[in-house]
C-alpha cells in the first residue's frame, strides 16, 4: 500500500468512526477474574444490549490492590478510566483524596437518575458513605462474613451451629471434637476476628465514630474483649476446638471443603463455590458473638468492593456512568449477579424479588448474609474509615499469626498492633494535610 | 596494529547519546525521583505531599519488622547465593567428567533453564503445598510436620530452596562451559603432578574457574536480592501475615499494596545504596583475586 492509499484509508476509516461515535463509551477497570469475570462481561453486555446510547467495556486489572494501583497511576498520568472497583481497605484512600471521584449519590442525582439512601440494605448504605451519609461508592459485589457449616458433621456431633462463642466453646466444639472433626477455621482474621468482631459487639474501633469524621483517627483495636477472644482462640487452639492454617484464604477454605474441618467462617460471596465442590450437606448462619461482652448483638457491614466514578471526564461521559450505575441497581441485574456469584443484593427491592424467585428455598444459606446485615444496626456497625489500612491489616496479619504460633503474647501482640497502626494512621493524617 | 581514532570529539558524544539517554531516562530519572519522594509524604492520588526530612529512613531504622526483614534478607541471599553456586559446580564438575552419555547428562540438566521462573516457583509452590504438597507428605510420612505459611521456617524453607532449584541451571551452564575451557594441556599436567582428584579441583580447576564463579557470585547475589521476587510473592500468596519477606518484596508491598510511596521510596534507596555498597566492595577487594586469561 502506497501513502496515497494508507491515508485515503485511514481517513476514510476515522470518518466511519466518526459516524458510529453517536454512542459514549466508558471504561470500567475491575478485579473480578474467573467465573466472576465472566459474570461482569455478561452484566457489561447485557447493559449495553439494554439501550443504544451508551457502550461500557470492563477490563480486568488483577488483583484489588492491583486495580487500585492502576487507577491510581491512571489518575496521576490522566488517564484514569470512567469506573473503578476499590476494596474495602482501600476505600479511604479514595475517599480520602476529593476531588478524584465523584460521588455517586452527587452523580445519579445530577444525572436525574434519582438515588435514595433508604432503598439500600441496611448494612449496605455507610461503608463506602461518607461523614454525612452521602453515598460516595457504588456498592457492588458486597459480602460479609457468616459461619458455614458442615451439616453432616453437626448431626454427626449431635449438636446445633452455636449462636455464642460460649456454646461453641462448651458444647458445639466438644462433640464435633469427639465425632472426629477439627470444629472450626476461618480465613482472614482481620476481617473476620477484628474489623466484623467489632461491628456484631457494637465496640467501637476507632475515635471520630470509626473514622469517618476525620482523619486525626485513632485505632481502638486494643479493647479487652477482642483480647479476651484471641486468647480463647489460643485456648482453643491448644484443646483441638480451632486450627489456623495460616493468612492465605484458601488454606482455610479448603479443610473445610476437604470435609476435615466442620464449621468454617468465610465470605457470604464464596457461597457459590462452596455449593459446586463439596460433597456433603452444608448450611450457613450468621457469625456467633459472645455473651459475656453483649447479650444484644448487632449486625455486620459489606466488604468486598465498590465501584467509584472519577473525576475528569465530560458530562456526556458521566451521564454514561451514571446510566450504567442505575441499570446496575436495578433489580434484575442485582438479582442476577446475586444468584451467579452469591454476593449479597445490596437494595431491599432486589433481595425481595430473589426471595419471590425461590432461590432462598433452594438455597437457604444464599439468604444468611443478607439477614445478617438487616439484623439491628448499632452506632458502631457502619463499618470503619481508616487511612494505609492495607497496611494496618498486615500488620494484624503479622501479629496475629505470631500469637497462633505462639511466638508473642495476646497482650503484646495488641500493643504493637495499637502502637503500629496509630504510627500509620497519623502518617496518613499528614498526607492529608 | 592499527588504531581506530574519531578526528573530532562531537562524533563520539553523538554516538553515546542514544545509551546515554537510555539510562538517563529509565535509571537516573527514576531513581533521582524516587530520592526526592523519599523525603515526601504523599498522597496516593498526587493531591498533596508534606515534606518529612529524614522521618521516612528513621521510621525504618526503628521498626522491627523492617529490620527483621533485613536479617531474613541477609540470611536468605546468602544461603540462595551459596548453594545455587555450589550445587551447580558440583554438578557441572561431575557431568564434565561423563563419557559415556554426556550430551544426554547435560540436556537434562540444562532442561530445567527452558522452564519459565514463574512456572518453576510455581511448581516448588505445589510440592510444598500446605495439604496435598508431595514434599510436605513426603515430611508427614517421615513424622515432620511441615507447614507452609503457618511457621515462619518452614516458609523460609520452601522460599530458599525453590529459588535455589530455580538458579541452578543458569549457574549450571556457565560452569560447564567455563570448565569445558580450561585447555586439555593444563588438566593433563596436573593430572602427572598429583594424582588426587580433590587437590587438583583446589589448586588447578577452581582458579580456573574463578572469573566464572566472580561473575556468577554478582549474578546470584543480584538475582536472590531481586529476581526472587516473583517466588516470595507466590509462596506467601500476596497476603505476607507473619510470614518471612525479602527486602524488595516489602517495597512492593508498602508501595503497590499500601499506598505508602515515601516509606516505599526510602525503602528502594536503601536498597540501592546497599547494591552500590555490594558492587563496590566485590569489584574492589574481590575481584583482585582474579585472574583473567
Amino acid at each position: 500500500m502506497n501513502l496515497k492509499n494508507t491515508v485515503g484509508a485511514s481517513l476514510a476509516l476515522g470518518l466511519m468512526a466518526g459516524a458510529a461515535q453517536a454512542q459514549t463509551e466508558i471504561e470500567w477497570w475491575h478485579a473480578m477474574g474467573g467465573q466472576l469475570g465472566e459474570t461482569v462481561n455478561q452484566i457489561a453486555e447485557n447493559f449495553n444490549a439494554s439501550q443504544g446510547d451508551y457502550v461500557i467495556t470492563p477490563v480486568f486489572k488483577g488483583t484489588y490492590e492491583e486495580t487500585l494501583t492502576s487507577a491510581i497511576a491512571a489518575f496521576r498520568a490522566g488517564e484514569q478510566p470512567n469506573i473503578v472497583q476499590v476494596f474495602d481497605a482501600g476505600a479511604a484512600t479514595v475517599i480520602g483524596a476529593q476531588g478524584a471521584t465523584i460521588p455517586v449519590e452527587q452523580l445519579l442525582n445530577d444525572n436525574g437518575v434519582g438515588f435514595d439512601i433508604e432503598d439500600y440494605i441496611s448494612g449496605v448504605r455507610n461503608f463506602y458513605a461518607d461523614a454525612d451519609g452521602q453515598m460516595i461508592g457504588m456498592p457492588f459485589n458486597s459480602s460479609t462474613p457468616i459461619m458455614y457449616y458442615n451439616a453432616d458433621a453437626l448431626e454427626a456431633a449431635g449438636v446445633e451451629a452455636p449462636a455464642t462463642w460460649e456454646e461453641f466453646a462448651e458444647t458445639t466444639a466438644p462433640a464435633l471434637v469427639e465425632a472426629g472433626y477439627i470444629p472450626l477455621a476461618q480465613s482472614h482474621l482481620p476481617w473476620i476476628f477484628t474489623e466484623n468482631f467489632f461491628s456484631r459487639h457494637n465496640l467501637p474501633f476507632a475515635t471520630n465514630d470509626n473514622g469517618y469524621t476525620g482523619v486525626d483517627t485513632e485505632i481502638l483495636v486494643n479493647h479487652p474483649a477482642i483480647r479476651d477472644h484471641f486468647t480463647a482462640l489460643t485456648e482453643w487452639q491448644d484443646a483441638g476446638y480451632f486450627e489456623w492454617y495460616g493468612t492465605g484464604w484458601a488454606d482455610n477454605q479448603d479443610p473445610f471443603e476437604a470435609g476435615e474441618v466442620a464449621m468454617w467462617l468465610g465470605s457470604s460471596g464464596s457461597f457459590g463455590g462452596i455449593a459446586d465442590r463439596v460433597e456433603f450437606n452444608f448450611s450457613a448462619t450468621v457469625l456467633p458473638y459472645w455473651e459475656a461482652v453483649t447479650t444484644e448483638p448487632t449486625q455486620t457491614f459489606i466488604g468486598g468492593a465498590a465501584l467509584f466514578a472519577m473525576s475528569g471526564f465530560d458530562a456526556e461521559e458521566n451521564a454514561a456512568t451514571a446510566a450504567f450505575f442505575d441499570y446496575l441497581d436495578s433489580v434484575d441485574a442485582q438479582v442476577m449477579w446475586h444468584t451467579e456469584t452469591g454476593y449479597v443484593p445490596i437494595t431491599t427491592a432486589a433481595y425481595a424479588a430473589a426471595a419471590e424467585q425461590g432461590h432462598y428455598d433452594e438455597f437457604p444459606a444464599a439468604e444468611v448474609g443478607i439477614q445478617q446485615l438487616m439484623l439491628d444496626a448499632g452506632e458502631n456497625t457502619r463499618g470503619y474509615r481508616m487511612g494505609f489500612y492495607v497496611q494496618i491489616r498486615d500488620v494484624m496479619n503479622r501479629e496475629y499469626g505470631r500469637i497462633l504460633t505462639g511466638e508473642t503474647t495476646v497482650e503484646d501482640a495488641f500493643n504493637t498492633i495499637e502502637a503500629e497502626a496509630n504510627d500509620l494512621l497519623s502518617r496518613f493524617a499528614q498526607t492529608q494535610g | 596494529m592499527k588504531r581506530a581514532a574519531f578526528g573530532h570529539i562531537g562524533f563520539p558524544i553523538l554516538l553515546l547519546i542514544p545509551q546515554l539517554a537510555i539510562i538517563a531516562i529509565f535509571f537516573y530519572w527514576p531513581a533521582g525521583y524516587a530520592i526526592q519522594s523519599s523525603f515526601y509524604l504523599e498522597d496516593p492520588f498526587g493531591f498533596g505531599s508534606t515534606f518529612v526530612g529524614v522521618d521516612n529512613y528513621t521510621r525504618l531504622a526503628s521498626s522491627s519488622s523492617y529490620m527483621s526483614s533485613a536479617w531474613f534478607t541477609l540470611i536468605f541471599t546468602s544461603l540462595v547465593t551459596f548453594f545455587a553456586l555450589a550445587i551447580a559446580l558440583l554438578l557441572a564438575v561431575k557431568a564434565d567428567k561423563v563419557i559415556r552419555g554426556a550430551k544426554t547428562y547435560r540436556t537434562l540438566l540444562m532442561w530445567v533453564y527452558a522452564v519459565a521462573p514463574p512456572v518453576a516457583g510455581l511448581i516448588g509452590v505445589m510440592l510444598f503445598d500446605q495439604s496435598r504438597g508431595n514434599i510436605t507428605q513426603l515430611l508427614g510420612m517421615m513424622g515432620i510436620e511441615y507447614r507452609l505459611g503457618v511457621n515462619y521456617w518452614d516458609t523460609a524453607t520452601a522460599m530458599i530452596s525453590v529459588s535455589i532449584w530455580k538458579q541452578i541451571p543458569v549457574n549450571f551452564i556457565f560452569f560447564l562451559s567455563g570448565l569445558q575451557a580450561i585447555p586439555r594441556s593444563v588438566r593433563e599436567a596436573a593430572m602427572i603432578d598429583n594424582p588426587s582428584g580433590t587437590r587438583r579441583f583446589w589448586d588447578i580447576t577452581f582458579p580456573l574457574l574463578a572469573p566464572t564463579g566472580f561473575f556468577l557470585l554478582i549474578i546470584n547475589i543480584t538475582y536472590s536480592l531481586f529476581d526472587t521476587f516473583g517466588i516470595v510473592d507466590t509462596i506467601v500468596k500476596g497476603e505476607p501475615g507473619n510470614n518471612p519477606m525479602t527486602l524488595v518484596y516489602r517495597v512492593f508491598v508498602d508501595g503497590f499494596r499500601g499506598q505508602d510511596l515515601g516509606g516505599s521510596s526510602a525503602q528502594s534507596v536503601v536498597l540501592m545504596i546497599l547494591v552500590l555498597i555490594l558492587t563496590v566492595v566485590q569489584f574492589r577487594f574481590l575481584e583482585r583475586r582474579i585472574h583473567y586469561t
